[in-house]
């Protein structure tokens, strides 16, 4: 389980996660949807720690933390019990897309090479990879290179996957086997935070969906209850920009 | 005009040669400290370490801002007069102090470049599974740093070779000194030069061969 309460990261003098709560059951699936610049991206990234929060408290699985006094080693645990998907996928460029699974395999929970290959080559087979383990990412398509990234977060066995827009840059001809291979992630109960903008796999897949605006949570519950009758005027105002004028439109 | 001496020039290539590898070793010498030292000074620049930083950024303007030529005798000459314990120093090792303080200094920089240059996405890929920041040194950024620096410093280490020839002026008989009394002793001054100088060019189109190899086999990941 994951608790996050009363997070909050500025950057100078701009406030952009403004106390935020959010609890996460094992197995959940969690979009977080909203305009950009609300600190979607920058929510994700400080459960990571890959952004210091600046307050708030932060329980993930055995690890409880306040952040203000992270201590190094708090923060390894945080990283260790989370796994990151990237909108770029940011693959190890000088590895292979099975040397890219491995690798925190071998370089953080010190497996054995053999055994690490291993369970890279069993997670190649289930993002539909196995032909293409010698691949570096260079000569993988964006979708390709996206699955590789979401088997690299597979591998990690974290206590969730935190997904920050990860079909954003693909062109839109990939953008479908990656939200598939999501899909089936939901399928297998995988712990998962989205951050995204296809509303249909908001729609489809998740358990929650969270509304965020200005740094904090206005609105979350269930995407039939969100899509069909959202109760706050910001989340009316943006479902209606962006599913174009009819809110209904994104459930029927 | 008078037609040149091949013959001289044939004979002198054997004589010449026995001089070749202290011309090597003092370059493979230079090249290894260097290595070591630009590495370190790369690291202190890129983590910007308090008070270090600024005396690398110091080192590095003095070695890149005087003659290597200015260095060498400063060592040579210059340093045993106020530090006594150097009045022992030969001319070759003060032609690898030289060699690696010049060099490590134009290395260190392109070297910084190399490790900035690695895509900061795979810095936070490598942080966000857990690796702790030697593991990220070691596994993601310095194998990709090298590729990107190799070219350079091989054209650094091919640069060294060719200055180790300035050790001559120390009075040590390397290639250049060899060739130096070789043409003091037969007058054919253009005969023992032209030799040298093709010495050099084999040496260096040798290296470069070795370096377009090398470069092949590291650029291996990026081939589409």
């Amino acid at each position: 389980m994951i608790r996050i309460a009363n997070l909050v990261k500025r950057f100078g003098d701009n406030t952009v996660l403004d106390g935020i709560d959010l609890e996460i059951e094992q197995g959940e699936i969690i979009v977080v949807i909203g305009p950009s610049g609300t600190g979607k991206s920058t929510l994700l990234r400080c459960i990571n720690f890959l952004e210091r929060p600046d307050a708030g408290r932060l329980v993930i699985g055995d690890l409880d933390v306040d952040v203000t006094r992270a201590s190094r080693a708090d923060i390894l645990a945080a990283r260790r019990r989370t796994a990151f998907v990237f909108q770029n996928y940011a693959l190890f460029a000088h590895k292979t897309a099975l040397e890219n699974i491995a690798e925190g395999l071998i370089v953080v929970n010190r497996w054995s090479k053999a055994k690490a290959h291993a369970r890279a080559r069993e997670i190649l087979q289930r993002i539909g990879l196995a032909d293409r383990a010698d691949a570096y990412p260079a000569s993988l398509s964006g979708g390709q290179q996206q699955r590789v990234g979401i088997g690299r977060a597979m591998a990690a066995q974290a206590e969730v996957i935190l997904f920050d827009e990860p079909t954003s840059s693909l062109d839109p001809e990939w953008v479908e086997e990656v939200l598939a291979l999501m899909k089936q992630l939901a399928r297998e109960r995988q712990t998962m935070l989205v951050v995204t903008h296809e509303m249909s796999f908001a729609r489809d897949v998740a358990d929650r969906v969270v509304f965020m605006e200005g740094g904090r949570i206005v609105e979350q519950g269930p995407p039939s209850q969100l899509f069909n009758a959202p109760r706050d005027p910001r989340t009316q105002d943006f479902l209606r920009k962006i599913l174009g004028g009819q809110p209904s439109a994104a459930v029927s | 005009m008078r037609i040149l001496d091949f013959d001289y020039m044939l004979g002198l290539v054997p004589i010449l040669l026995r001089y070749l590898p202290l011309t090597l070793q003092m370059a493979a010498a230079g090249m290894a400290l260097a290595l070591v030292l630009s590495c370190g000074l790369a690291v202190i620049r890129v983590l910007r370490i308090p008070g270090l930083n600024a005396a690398t950024m110091l080192f590095i303007s003095f070695f890149r801002g005087t003659p290597l030529l200015v260095q060498l005798f400063l060592f040579y000459y210059g340093l045993p007069q106020v530090l006594a314990f150097l009045t022992q120093i030969n001319g070759i090792t003060a032609t690898i102090m030289g060699l690696t303080l010049h060099f490590s200094a134009y290395m260190a920089e392109s070297i910084r470049a190399a490790i900035v240059g690695v895509d900061r996405s795979q810095t936070e890929a490598a942080l966000s599974i857990g690796m702790t920041n030697s593991q990220l040194m070691r596994r993601i950024v310095l194998p990709q740093a090298t590729r990107v620096a190799v070219p350079t410093l091989m054209n650094y280490f091919i640069d060294m070779i060719k200055a180790t020839s300035l050790a001559f002026t120390l009075g040590v008989t390397e290639l250049m000194g060899a060739t130096q009394k070789e043409a003091a002793g037969s007058f054919l001054y253009f005969e023992a030069f032209i030799t040298v100088a093709v010495m050099y060019w084999i040496i260096v189109e040798l290296l470069a061969w070795f370096q377009r190899w090398l470069e092949g086999r590291l650029n291996r990941a990026y081939r589409r």
